[in-house]
């Protein structure tokens, strides 16, 4: 039975092929972005030992790189920069307070338990 | 994309029913809400990795040392394995995103072509991990000390080759005068972790005893991971020292000194939680790589047999798309957290 009340968005992902060659453009790019950042990361990785001085800049050098990895999966691989504005914050305002949220509080958390247990043992 | 998504819809027929707010279908908004529900999950459990590791301050293994190994290649190739993985599932997920836009131009062979790209992509991730749970398992020739102050070190170094065992006392299966030359390696660490070597004789478990044979361990590095009475976390103690300190623990004859690989009671990389955190984390996504490919492959058949053709449209290819990205997704985060910093 055909329904009428129901929009079908099912088709809306549909384009021609002149658009496909464009978009395929994009993915290829996007492909070696995020291979010339996992190179970087292991270099470094392999490069800066955790005593070195500049060991802090390095973690945020990593966690930054990392971000920068996970908003081209979810903004171009998983369309999320296509959708609208509305669903686009839906599904990322709440899980990033919610995530900011929870690291802050528990390694804090972390680090002050394990301070307690050097001062007075385990 | 065009259509809908990019369409200008007046805010009261948006909302007020009938039309969905999103522009998208059910489906797909439900793949959205289960991937947050998933999202979370990940996210808390390398919090609470997170949290433990704090929790142990400056004794942390770090990943550098723990993963440096390559197949048939050995030791000294920090990180080039796991970056190979990261690789591989960055490329399968290209090959996803590939199929869905094949799909989208309703290219039946592109999309069939993509999607056994993919699969074929996935089982290279599984059976990697596969290898690297192995290796963790198994550990390295030297596992980990317990130093004459209590402190507990990692090693590094090039394990001098075992020749054979030459047997002097006989017991229930070897004779005396006997050079024993197979599965030398599993011999000696079992006899290294139950105590059985004493100034290079090997007691083995059919009661003879043996003299070792054995090229000496060079590059020799100690590295102390928790303190004891005489030496501090991070300690490095390298050349001559170390390697006799090691022969010491080895040849000491107390069991329990040594621990090689790891399980879910004590590893060689070190704390008990290292194990279990490496276990339970790469492990749940693992499960969700294979699961991944189970679900390609079902829907590959669904292609195969014209079923999204006849419908109009590969939107079910875009959902098992966004799972497939999502697990990629997760490694990424799993990389960073886990192995680099």
């Amino acid at each position: 039975m055909e329904r009428d009340d129901i929009i079908e968005y099912s088709l809306d992902g549909h384009h021609s092929e002149e658009a496909g060659v464009k978009i395929r453009k994009k993915i290829i790019f996007v492909t070696l972005l995020l291979t010339a950042i996992t190179a970087i990361e292991v270099v470094c990785g392999m490069m800066i030992k955790q005593t070195s001085d500049y060991w802090t800049i390095t973690k945020w050098f990593f966690i930054i790189l990392t971000l920068v990895k996970a908003g081209y999966i979810v903004l171009v691989f998983m369309h999320l920069g296509d959708e609208r504005k509305a669903l686009k914050y839906v599904i990322l305002i709440p899980y990033f307070v919610f995530m900011v949220y929870l690291i802050f509080i528990l390694l804090t958390e972390g680090t002050a338990v394990g301070t307690t247990l050097g001062i007075y043992g385990s | 994309m065009a259509g809908h998504a990019t369409k200008q819809i007046d805010a009261k027929t948006l909302w007020g029913g009938k039309i969905s707010p999103f522009s998208t279908s059910y489906g797909k908004l439900m793949m959205w809400f289960f991937l947050i529900s998933d999202a979370l999950t990940f996210g808390g459990l390398l919090v609470a990795y997170g949290f433990t590791r704090h929790d142990y301050l400056g004794s942390w293994p770090i990943g550098e040392e723990t993963f440096n190994s390559l197949p048939f290649l050995g030791h000294g190739y920090p990180l080039i394995y796991v970056a190979l993985m990261t690789f591989i599932l960055i490329v399968s997920s290209v090959t996803m995103v590939l199929a869905v836009e094949a799909g989208h131009r309703m290219d039946k062979r592109g999309v069939i072509r993509w999607m056994i790209a993919t699969i074929v992509g996935g089982f290279f991730f599984v059976g990697s991990q596969a290898w690297e749970w192995s290796h963790f398992i198994h550990g390295s020739e030297f596992g980990k000390v317990e130093l004459a102050d209590g402190s507990l070190a990692i090693v590094k170094g090039h394990f001098g080759e075992l020749e054979n065992f030459t047997v002097e006392e006989a017991g229930s299966h070897h004779k005396k005068g006997d050079v024993i030359t197979e599965d030398l390696m599993h011999e000696y660490q079992h006899a290294v972790e139950l105590g059985q070597i004493e100034n290079g004789y090997i007691h083995l478990h059919d009661g003879s005893k043996a003299k070792i044979a054995k090229k000496a361990n060079e590059h020799m590095e100690l590295i102390v991971k928790e303190k004891g009475g005489k030496y501090a976390i991070g300690k490095h103690i390298e050349g001559e020292e170390a390697a006799k300190m090691y022969e010491e623990v080895i040849n000491s004859g107390e069991a329990g000194r040594v621990v090689y690989g790891a399980n879910l009671q004590a590893n060689e990389y070190g704390p008990q939680q290292y194990g279990q955190f490496f276990f339970f984390i790469t492990g749940f996504h693992g499960f969700h790589v294979f699961s991944g490919v189970m679900i390609n492959i079902m829907i590959l058949i669904g292609v195969l047999r014209g079923v999204y053709h006849k419908r109009g449209h590969y939107e079910m290819v875009e959902k098992t798309g966004l799972y497939w990205h999502f697990v990629d997704l997760v490694w990424v985060f799993v990389f960073t957290f886990f192995y680099l910093v």
